[in-house]
């Protein structure tokens, strides 16, 4: 269980046993369509509000991994989930839908691998067979809530990024076939003094690193344990720093091994993306969509994902707080024909 | 980042702070302000262009055409952001979209758009001059505080 000094061990090994993604038109353009399960062409979904457009993604990933897994919603004994807005209003009111066992998580865009561990933590100590994990966000109803309204015409820094559209959830079960969770690390804050809502790559890169160095110190594991590393949501400007940061840690990582949700969901030349992607649907689309099929195709055996958070408030930005920072690390690995059991 | 706010970080954050500064590609200023000009001054020239049609047109002296100008001009700002265009125009124009009225028109029409899913009292009205009523505080202070100096300025100068 606890592996040094921040570090969970999976013994029982929980799997992922499906996964739904759906995200919104945007993201459809983008290079990673075809691992997505659904695609949305109206940012409203057929709702007459963002906030409820982003309940209904959530509604609906969650139906698709229920039903993938062959399974109904009187299986599933936990729902963990949580999004960016206020009193995050999207994943309770998905579980008031979904009428099953909810754990309401806040850890901003790290929330995607916080669900996960603590979906892994339940399943692992058979406190549930089944547990589904996962994060939303919207960018409008993000846009509206942390920055202006949506059609404001205010100009972007070329450090900003695009908050996603989209939304990734699993479904964590102590039998069965698929990916395999076998390690968390869960992160401390870590606050480098940055103030720059519009930098939070930047901000969220020491983070990203302090986990990744305590996951390798606690599990005394080296540097090329896995095929992959993923940040969540670092961006072009976050993953160079995080790069260099690493370096001087002594963590030497090949730059083909170690990537970022946030470069890997747009194209580089869609309009207003600038450094990447951003928020808790970028990581939980990228790694339950993209990552999870590239695992199941056998491209990848051991992936590390990192999934890094700013914890700002519009309110404490304008009240000139720096950016307090987090990343939770989980380890996925998958064995081919490999049956939990 | 003032200096006084410097002073208040630890060396290492200090040292970071340089770090991520060399790594963030910076604001392209001078084309940024290149295309605020052209944006700007593309703006100013329609509205010349709608104010005189109207003195053409109409009875109207070139003092008493601003009023349905700057109507004009509102009118077009708040169709353009109706139609989501308005924010692409101003990611490329920077200040010259933002300063002009149909910058202040934007801003109001944007911000009664975002808010229409709250209700038409709480929603639309009450966010309304969200963005907008900072302009008008600090515009109408400005206005104050300049006629106080030209009236206590004509007092002095009248004695």
């Amino acid at each position: 269980m606890l592996q040094g000094h921040q570090s969970w061990v999976f013994a029982n090994r929980p799997t992922i046993i499906s996964t739904g993604t759906v995200v919104g038109p945007f993201e459809a353009q983008g290079p990673l369509v075809e691992d997505f399960d659904l695609l949305h062409g109206d940012l409203w979904l057929g709702q007459n509000s963002y906030e409820k457009a982003e309940t209904k993604m959530l509604e609906e990933a969650c139906e698709i991994a229920i039903k993938k897994a062959g399974l109904q919603k009187q299986d599933i004994q936990f729902f963990l989930a949580g999004d960016l807005l206020n009193q995050i209003i999207s994943s309770s009111f998905a579980a008031r839908t979904l009428a099953v066992p909810y754990l309401g998580l806040f850890s901003a865009c790290s929330t995607s691998m916080e669900s996960l561990a603590l979906g892994a933590l339940i399943v692992n100590s058979r406190a549930g067979n089944h547990v589904i994990c996962g994060a939303s966000s919207h960018n409008s109803a993000v846009e509206k809530q942390f920055r202006y309204p949506t059609e404001y015409g205010a100009q972007r820094p070329p450090t900003a990024q695009w908050t996603v559209t989209g939304t990734g959830v699993a479904l964590l079960s102590a039998q069965g076939e698929g990916p395999q969770v076998t390690s968390a690390t869960i992160g401390r804050i870590i606050d480098m003094g940055l103030s720059d809502p519009y930098n939070l790559g930047g901000a969220m890169a020491p983070a990203a690193v302090d986990t990744i160095v305590a996951h390798f110190r606690d599990l005394g594991i080296p540097h090329e344990e896995y095929d992959l590393i993923a940040t969540g949501d670092l961006g072009r400007v976050g993953h160079q720093i995080s790069l260099d940061l690493l370096r001087k840690h002594s963590v030497t990582l090949s730059e083909e091994k170690y990537t970022d949700c946030g470069l890997l969901i747009y194209r580089e030349d869609q309009p207003m993306v600038f450094s990447g992607g951003s928020g808790c649907g970028c990581s939980s689309s990228v790694v339950f969509g993209h990552i999870i099929n590239r695992m199941k195709k056998g491209e990848l055996k051991k992936v590390l994902i990192v999934a890094t958070g700013a914890l700002l408030s519009p309110l404490s930005y304008q009240q000139k707080e720096s950016i307090p920072c987090i990343a939770h690390a989980v380890a996925l690995e998958y064995r081919e024909g490999g049956v939990n059991d | 980042m003032s200096n006084k706010k410097k002073k208040k970080l630890t060396p290492i954050q200090q040292e970071y702070h340089s770090l991520s500064k060399n790594s963030e590609p910076k604001r392209p200023v001078l084309v940024n302000v290149l295309h605020a000009f052209l944006a700007g001054g593309t703006i100013c020239l329609i509205g010349q262009g709608v104010t005189d049609f109207f003195i053409w047109n109409f009875a109207f002296t070139e003092k008493s055409a601003a009023n349905p100008t700057v109507a004009v001009m509102i009118f077009i700002s708040v169709v353009l952001t109706s139609l989501g265009l308005y924010d692409h125009i101003a990611q490329w124009a920077g200040a010259g979209t933002a300063v002009p009225v149909t910058g202040f028109a934007n801003s109001m029409a944007s911000a009664a758009l975002e808010h229409r899913s709250e209700g038409y009292v709480l929603g639309v009205g009450g966010n309304m001059f969200k963005l907008a009523g900072s302009v008008i505080v600090f515009g109408v202070f400005s206005a104050f505080v300049i006629a106080l100096i030209r009236t206590v300025g004509t007092m002095l100068g009248g004695a």
